[in-house]
């Protein structure tokens, strides 16, 4: 496991999640992990209680992640939300967009090339929730 | 037409350099090729036979003379001097090397285009009606939503990564152009108490599993068109079948939960999503209109034309249809002479084009699905000088809608999908119909033509449709009946066994030959099959 690349100040969660099943059974615990076929939205009456939602990219391609990530900081989850599994740096910066802000990878990101996917980007298209501001935004200023 | 501002050219000039550098780290070897290829195809870039496949998105099929000439520079520069036009209003170019595939995108952002989501599993380059803002029969220009939704679709975070790939079409008058029922979502603009609005209809397509798309809301207000998309991509990424390839596309999941349980899923999300943010201000749907204004059309009331001499004539007869300008037409010019491969063009016609749409038809030009040319805008009283230029140019055939004017995909000679060749089947049914003097007699009959079972050729919606199939290692080819694209839409029935490559060429002309038996007055061909059915048409085939 390569390390865990984080983009917040407080201190994270140093134990392990638990998936959304035993999270809504016991539901005592802080830490949870999103399954792509787990539906994201089982978490919301509880976003308060947790710290960390570790959502699992099993094969990059699976792009339901994002849809994820997106739902739960639209209700307004603030805590930490973590890409783990098949994370690659062609992927991380729309990760970020959808409102990831943290990576735990598989494989180790090249830190040169993270730092390029990152700031690649200077405009946007579309507002997702992450503060940037969309193009069309800038135009109507 | 739309032209870029800072921002749009700054999307694309990075999205160059994106990939150069994915480029450059993929020819190092620091990614694999299984990691690379969603990169590569998301920027058009495909791995066929015998090189790389390149497709450059051309927004709702639109494009002026300065990117024609640079569509055809990068042909003469990048390839074999030639280009292919698609059922997708694009260009494929058949010979590039991977190594140069990021200078050719950096002379394609120099004139506003590129290959952005050309392929790969995400929303595709939208496509629209191909009369679009010279039609007679529309209720307004269907284009700038077209490119509203293609900025709201470019480099959409959430849905990079879909189950499958995502076609939407735009249309905006009652007869459908675009195929809009074919589409993953087909968007038609209408009017409503006085109010323009999206009728949606979402889950239709080609491919293994042909289906008509249902309509899913018959009206969603311009300020929501937006964040309704979302809505309905959000569904289909969350829920889409991703266990099997070919159950991906969102007319699965719209035929395994039913129209209506998607659109109340779509509504609960779409009702969500209006809190959220996600939609341009209705001024920005004014910003882009401001581009698709009526060029500066002059008073031809009184142009007329010269039908003296009769090719011209049967020319202006096929290849040209009704404007909304008295004086006006739109000329379509033919990719599909007699013996040629449906779509293609040399560097030197694509020059020749530009220059004719700088001379006679605003410096605009229009791609259509069926794979030819047209020049929106022309004064009748120029078309005699245009057409003369089309001849000698090779680009005169007047055969717009004839069953010499062919779809079909590259089909085995090109694609690592195919089963079977569809170029040699096309080239010898055209050559056969002008031989036999048929065409003309036969007017509207489309033929399609597809070399697997994926349909790029659009097989299922011909008139006539032809689908190449792999019988124990030989080619064959299947025929259909009855299908259509236009707004009566409907999927093509297969005849039974298939042919061998001469065979289904014979069996065409079998087909074509009940229809003129059988016809009463005024009837297509699609028409008298609808009337009569199938089974004359079988026992003249197998009988």
């Amino acid at each position: 496991m390569a390390e865990l690349i984080r983009y917040r100040d407080d201190e994270a969660v140093d134990h392990p999640a638990v998936t959304v099943d035993s999270f809504l059974d016991q539901s005592n615990a802080n830490a949870v992990r999103v399954e792509p076929g787990d539906d994201a939205r089982a978490l919301i009456p509880h976003l308060t209680q947790l710290k960390l939602v570790e959502v699992n990219f099993p094969a990059f391609g699976d792009g339901r992640g994002y849809s994820s990530a997106r739902i739960l900081r639209e209700a307004g989850y603030t805590g930490e939300l973590r890409a783990v599994g098949d994370v690659l740096v062609d992927q991380v910066a729309y990760m970020r967009r959808c409102g990831f802000d943290a990576f735990e990878p598989d494989a180790a990101l090249d830190p040169g090339d993270l730092a390029a996917a990152l700031d690649r980007w200077p405009e946007v298209y579309q507002p997702t929730g992450d503060g940037r501001q969309p193009i069309w935004s800038k135009r109507h200023a | 037409m739309y032209k870029y501002d800072q921002y749009d050219q700054q999307m694309v000039d990075t999205r160059v350099e994106e990939f150069r550098d994915q480029t450059a780290r993929r020819l190092a070897g620091k990614i694999s090729e299984d990691q690379f290829k969603p990169l590569r195809l998301t920027n058009g870039l495909y791995l066929q036979l015998h090189a790389y496949m390149l497709r450059v998105a051309i927004p709702y099929g639109t494009l002026d003379s300065r990117q024609m000439h640079a569509l055809a520079d990068i042909a003469d520069r990048y390839d074999r001097g030639y280009g292919h036009f698609t059922t997708r209003q694009n260009i494929q170019y058949n010979w590039i090397k991977l190594a140069e595939a990021p200078d050719l995108l950096a002379d394609l952002a120099k004139v506003e285009m590129h290959a952005i989501q050309t392929s790969g599993n995400c929303i595709r380059n939208i496509s629209s009606d191909h009369f679009a803002g010279a039609a007679a029969d529309e209720l307004v220009d269907p284009r700038p939503y077209a490119e509203l939704l293609r900025q709201w679709s470019s480099f959409h975070p959430e849905f990079s990564y879909l189950p499958r790939k995502f076609k939407i079409a735009v249309i905006a008058s009652d007869t459908d152009r675009a195929a809009m029922k074919l589409h993953d979502i087909g968007i038609q603009i209408v009017e409503r108490d006085d109010a323009l609005g999206a009728a949606f209809y979402v889950g239709g397509g080609m491919g293994r599993t042909p289906m008509v798309a249902p309509s899913i809301r018959d009206f969603v207000p311009l300020d929501q068109l937006v964040t309704y998309s979302e809505a309905c991509l959000r569904v289909y990424n969350r829920y889409g079948r991703r266990d099997n390839k070919y159950k991906a596309r969102i007319k699965i999941l719209v035929h395994e939960l039913g129209a209506e349980e998607y659109a109340r899923q779509v509504e609960e999300e779409f009702a969500h999503l209006l809190g959220q943010g996600v939609e341009p201000p209705l001024a920005e749907l004014e910003r882009i209109k401001t581009y698709f204004a009526d060029p500066a059309f002059q008073d031809a009331s009184n142009d007329t034309i010269d039908r003296s001499d009769p090719d011209f004539a049967l020319w202006v007869d096929r290849n040209t249809v009704p404007h909304k300008r008295e004086g006006y037409v739109s000329a379509v010019i033919s990719l599909k002479p007699v013996g040629g491969i449906p779509g293609d063009a040399t560097a030197r016609q694509m020059h020749v084009m530009a220059e004719l749409a700088k001379s006679y038809s605003f410096d605009e030009l229009r791609v259509m699905h069926t794979q030819n040319i047209v020049l929106p805008h022309v004064r009748k009283a120029q078309l005699y000088t245009l057409w003369q230029t089309l001849e000698a140019e090779g680009m005169g055939a007047p055969n717009l809608d004839t069953i010499e004017d062919i779809i079909a995909c590259p089909g085995l000679d090109y694609c690592s999908l195919a089963n079977a060749r569809s170029i040699p089947v096309a080239q010898k049914i055209s050559e056969r119909f002008a031989e036999t003097g048929k065409t003309a007699e036969l007017g509207e009959l489309k033929l399609k033509i597809s070399g697997c079972i994926n349909a790029c050729g659009h097989h299922h919606a011909g008139h006539i449709g032809i689908l190449g199939v792999d019988k124990k290692g030989t080619e064959n080819y299947q025929l259909l009946l009855g299908g259509s694209e236009a707004a009566d839409t409907s999927l093509g029935k297969i005849t039974g066994p298939g042919f061998s490559e001469d065979g289904i060429v014979d069996a065409v002309e079998k087909a074509t030959d009940v229809y003129l038996r059988e016809r009463s007055d005024g009837e297509r061909f699609l028409d008298t099959y609808r009337r009569i059915g199938m089974e004359p048409f079988k026992e003249a085939l197998y009988g």
